[in-house]
């Protein structure tokens, strides 16, 4: 009986593993050959193995602007979400340990625009930076990146529970400036929860495509998410791109997944900490 | 005293400029470009921007294609997001039984997908779909799942595969935080591993399950990449497939009013349908 109640459940799991493990599979084996070999040998499986090849050819086409497109997007989002979630852990930690007036008002103002979808924001986003002859720019993608009201939200909740208020008083008496103690004390105090802000805030940028598709026309300011995208609509007119995609979508999932790995000890217990209070 | 505004402000400020720059101000300014029009003197007299009222949003209540988008959508979400969160949360109830073995692995291994990029998740599958380029030939020579029947359930496919493993992470942490004492007494009172699953542990991470549910409904009504990249591979899958993909094309004509108002229209809706989710999980927490 105990054995047959572990079977079943591991049984699904395994199924499960599968289910979001081969397609993975599918494309490291897929960018590892060559182009005939792609449509003639069994696609689960390797033949020759040209990875190399194909990663030569990846980053040499059109001038090198594949590893353009990913420079591109480690700086956007890397940029933005260290960035936006400085200021975003400021602002929460202000609104959970300073009493002044307005701050109720400024924390629904907050919640509520994490409420409002980001890609409706796109399209007047554009307008305005139009306006300012600013659109197809590096700027037109990062600034608005910069801000996530999630962040604010979840620095606040943070912040009340990991950094005490004796704590603070002790550092006043101390003679530590307001702001001194919050980059001393109170950053090492929110550290875990600030990781994953960081992380929830970069998986954000790194997926947010309506906002650089509408913005950019200049190839080579695209993030790669929109690079890809724009050589796979052109797979019917121009064969030779569909092994190029298939390695650059191959190439470009690595950083994110060595970010989990190296972070891994964070998100596994904190990615749950907003949704409990 | 004076120490502490100075903090405030140097606390709050750059964040509160930023929000207003970025997100106040463009939702006012959809809102104000939703409320004008382009009027040409003659077929090729030169275009001015006039006060229009409400005629956008009269043009967005009888486009047919834009409701049709928004309740392809909605059906989308009514399927997708129960399926998506009830394997999410039964992955995360058998991690949590003690019954699974290896569980740092299956963790990393249900949530590798979420590091996928939903263009890249889309470009994938649309191979992995494609009849003569999928390893599933057994499936797909059989069933075209490009086709207008099917493919939208194919991208429900994509969204699901990315994000299960995500809000299984999302729920299980909360299962993790439950204090074993709770455990303690429902073993006490003779519990089984599944009624403990169902009275327990279900009712307890109702807040984790609401959070994830009101990010989906979000997350559905934006579906962008998914149709965006399935137009290379379906010919179902039209300009105005989704919302999002309406106000891109209607941009891209460009009609910049138009396009305002099915912002406008879009995000009202979606802040009413999460809004709504809310309190009436909320007053069924009351009773």
């Amino acid at each position: 009986m105990k054995n047959v109640n572990r079977l079943a459940p591991m049984l699904v799991m395994g199924a499960a593993t599968l289910y979001f493990l081969v397609p993975i599979w599918w494309l490291l084996v897929a960018a590892s050959k060559s182009r005939d070999q792609f449509t003639s040998t069994t696609p689960l499986w390797f033949a020759d193995f040209s990875l190399a090849d194909n990663l030569k050819e990846l980053f040499a086409y059109g001038d090198g602007v594949f590893l353009r497109w990913m420079l591109n997007s480690v700086v956007y989002t890397g940029g933005a979400a260290l960035l936006g979630t400085l200021l975003a852990a400021m602002c929460g930690y202000a609104l959970a340990k300073y009493r002044f007036p307005g701050r109720e008002a400024i924390f629904n103002i907050v919640l509520s625009g994490v409420l409002v979808p980001a890609t409706a924001l796109a399209l007047p986003l554009f307008l305005i930076f139009s306006q300012f002859e600013a659109t197809n720019t590096f700027w037109s993608v990062f600034l608005p990146s910069l801000v996530n009201p999630f962040g604010v939200y979840l620095a606040r909740i943070y912040a009340s529970a990991s950094v005490p208020d004796e704590l603070l008083e002790a550092a006043r008496l101390d003679g530590s400036g307001e702001v001194r103690t919050f980059f001393t004390i109170s950053t090492k105090l929110m550290f875990p929860a600030l990781v994953t802000i960081f992380l929830f805030h970069f998986v954000a940028v790194w997926n947010n495509f309506l906002l650089p598709l509408i913005m950019l026309g200049e190839e080579k300011l695209f993030p790669v998410t929109l690079g890809l995208y724009s050589w796979n609509t052109q797979v019917n007119q121009i064969p030779e791109l569909r092994m190029l995609v298939l390695t650059g979508a191959l190439v470009s999932i690595v950083p994110l997944v060595i970010a989990f790995l190296l972070l891994q000890r964070f998100w596994r217990n904190g990615l749950g900490s907003g949704a409990i209070k | 005293m004076k120490g502490k505004w100075k903090a405030v402000t140097f606390f709050i400020l750059p964040f509160a400029l930023l929000f207003a720059a970025f997100y106040l101000a463009p939702i006012g300014y959809a809102i104000k470009q939703s409320l004008y029009k382009v009027e040409r003197q003659g077929t090729f007299g030169k275009a001015t921007e006039v006060f229009g009222g409400l005629a956008q949003y009269e043009r967005v209540f009888s486009d047919g294609p834009f409701w049709e988008s928004i309740g392809r959508v909605l059906l989308f979400g009514i399927v997708q997001v129960p399926v998506m969160l009830g394997l999410a949360l039964i992955f995360a109830l058998l991690l949590d039984s003690g019954l699974v073995k290896g569980r740092r692995f299956f963790r990393l291994a249900f949530f590798v997908p979420y590091a996928v990029p939903g263009v890249v998740a889309a470009i994938m599958w649309g191979f992995l779909y494609s009849p003569n380029l999928s390893p599933f030939t057994a499936v797909t020579s059989n069933v075209d799942l490009l086709s207008a029947d099917f493919v939208l359930w194919s991208m429900a496919n994509v969204v699901t595969w990315v994000y299960v493993g995500y809000n299984m992470l999302i729920i299980y942490s909360s299962l993790l935080a439950i204090p074993q004492e709770v455990y303690e007494a429902a073993k006490i009172d003779g519990a089984g591993a599944l009624r403990t699953a169902w009275s327990i542990k279900i009712p307890l991470v109702m807040p984790a399950i609401v959070l994830t549910t009101v990010f989906s409904i979000i997350g559905t009504l934006q579906l962008l990449a998914e149709p965006a990249v399935f137009r290379t591979f379906s010919s179902a899958v039209t300009s105005t497939y989704t919302p999002n993909l309406t106000v891109y094309s209607t941009s891209s004509i460009p009609n910049f009013n138009l396009a305002a108002a099915f912002s406008v229209v879009l995000a009202l809706a979606t802040c009413v349908l999460s809004f709504a989710f809310l309190k009436v999980t909320q007053r069924g927490g009351d009773k």
